[in-house]
């Protein structure tokens, strides 16, 4: 039986019909979809991409976004390179990827005055291929250190979890995440194929600019971490914007966060996702509450299949990643094409809790602590924002457990008597958590930093 | 040590400088608990010192290698 044609993303985009409302927006300018034409916006033209393995390493998002809408179907694979990558790492990455083209800042034109004249050529759209190709979308996931794994998915596999009906042209989402990594990219993809509009974050853009700038654009749909959420928290900001939807995903998801997201958008539909670079989307859990229950693991195709061995969450469908580049020994799933996610997680009252992560594991005398079991007591007190615990060396028991935490600004350092909630915490610590699992030293610090890729900077990383 | 065994809940065993550190109901952890905010109140951490090859047996040992260290 023939295949049917491949679809390029701009076939399923134009397929949801471009209405006059959508658009797709950064820091500096919106762009309309409807006159978007984004083969129109490379600057040399799609002939000289054809059958390339292109690395598209861009400051901005807007440019990266607009490239990866030319290139697929165009470019044989493309590479969407996050901005932290730096020059040192690029040279294997480029060797792995077999770059043979590489599309910057200036080979894409997001100024709307110069792409309506370079469409008054046409002469970009030379050179495009009769059938989409099947470019292979390569993902960085977000090493901390050392080079990033190259992970290989297809536009199938990317937009397998976005299923049908996704919203109207009303829609406007939003994301704190890179547009590059896969937390991000999903929800432009959502945007673009669900008939909604996009707004890109910015690099170094303060929490509360880009919050104003979603209020402002009327976001409705908002993804991020935890971690992004709590800064977004923090920021003091939050009454800027109204989401109706407000989606987690990239981290462990604690009932405090969910709590707070819930008391902060009383009438928005908060839902955490499991997902990762190599496993795809695998499920969104909207009921507020930690965890999934139980009855996901017997959910049947197309949902995700879901097993727990050895203590650790497996996934196996569409949107699972297809390889790694330059790592042909390493396969991201196992022989029945179940990924190994290495969360761990524990059955209690009918539910699956994520307890932490296997390589993340504090060693305090022999004895496991996950810092994400204690960070989810930690996050329960009302007076706590966000949390980050970690080993603090020590000469009897290799480690001990030690926690930052960021207190809730609104009390007002003055006012607030920081020793009784660092009393109250330990005290809900152990009552909570056996003892070698309670936190030996609370330390109240104004920040924690977070990575790129929006997810806690561990510091056994 | 009293503070550590009530917030650990353990009996602390008649403390004298020849009790042996494992006998006065303190185990590991709450010595490490121990160390760990002497170092704090101290700046004191002569079991992580470089060079310190003593490891304290007693309640004695464990006080003389402080009052060293302070010294």
């Amino acid at each position: 039986m023939p295949q049917p044609r491949r679809q390029s993303l701009r076939d399923l985009i134009a397929q949801r019909g471009i209405s006059a409302r959508r658009f797709i927006a950064d820091v500096h300018t919106s762009l309309p979809l409807a006159t978007l034409d984004a083969v129109g916006r490379l600057r040399g033209g799609a002939a000289p991409m054809q059958g390339r393995s292109v690395l598209i390493r861009t400051r901005r998002q807007l440019p990266a976004a607009l490239a990866a809408i030319a290139l697929d179907g165009v470019a044989r694979r493309i590479l969407l390179c996050p901005p932290d990558v730096t020059d040192g790492q690029l040279q294997p990455i480029m060797q792995y990827g077999e770059v043979d083209a590489v599309v910057t800042e200036s080979d894409i034109c997001t100024d709307e005055a110069e792409a309506c004249a370079g469409r008054m050529q046409g002469i970009e759209h030379l050179g495009m291929p009769e059938t989409a190709l099947d470019t292979e979308w390569v993902l960085f996931t977000s090493g901390t250190s050392g080079i990033p794994k190259l992970v290989v998915h297809s536009l199938t596999s990317l937009t397998t979890p976005l299923g049908d009906g996704l919203g109207d042209d009303r829609d406007v989402w939003a994301t704190f995440y890179d547009i590059r990594r896969y937390g991000g990219l999903q929800i432009l993809l959502r945007a673009l194929i669900g008939r909604g509009s996009m707004i890109l974050s910015h690099g170094d853009e303060p929490v509360a600019s880009f919050l104003s700038r979603l209020g402002t654009a009327g976001v409705t749909h908002v993804s991020g971490t935890p971690s992004h959420w709590r800064r977004a928290l923090m920021s003091g900001a939050v009454g800027r914007i109204r989401p109706v939807y407000v989606r987690l995903s990239g981290e462990m998801v604690d009932q405090g966060i969910l709590d707070r997201l819930h008391q902060t958008y009383p009438n928005a539909m908060i839902a955490h996702a499991f997902a990762s670079s190599e496993a795809g989307v695998a499920f969104a859990v909207s009921d507020r509450l930690a965890g999934f229950p139980a009855s996901i693991l017997c959910a049947p195709p197309p949902a995700a299949q879901i097993r727990i061995e050895q203590g650790t969450l497996r996934i196996r469908s569409g949107c699972t990643a297809t390889r790694y580049l330059g790592m042909p020994d390493r396969a991201i799933a196992d022989g029945s094409g179940f990924v190994d996610t290495g969360d761990i997680v524990e059955l209690s009252g009918g539910r699956y809790h994520f307890v932490g992560r296997r390589e993340g594991v504090l060693n305090i005398g022999g004895l496991k602590v996950h810092p994400e079991e204690v960070e989810a007591v930690i996050n329960q007190h009302s007076n706590v924002l966000m949390s980050c615990v970690y080993g603090c060396p020590n000469p009897i028991t290799g480690v001990l457990v030690t926690a930052d935490v960021v207190l809730h600004r609104l009390l007002g350092e003055k006012s607030h008597d920081f020793a009784i909630t660092k009393s109250e915490i330990i005290s809900a610590c152990r009552d909570a958590l056996v003892p070698y699992k309670v936190p030996v030293r609370v330390n109240v610090v104004s920040d924690i930093s977070v990575l790129p890729s929006g997810k806690v900077a561990r510091r056994h990383a | 040590m009293v503070t550590i065994a009530q917030q650990q809940k353990k009996t602390l065993a008649p403390l004298s400088d020849d009790l042996a550190l494992l006998d006065t109901g303190l185990d590991s952890l709450c010595i490490a608990i121990l160390v760990a905010g002497l170092d704090d109140e101290l700046g004191l951490d002569p079991l992580s010192a470089p060079g310190e090859r003593r490891f304290p047996v007693t309640v004695g040992d464990f006080i003389r290698l402080y009052e060293d260290a302070a010294t």
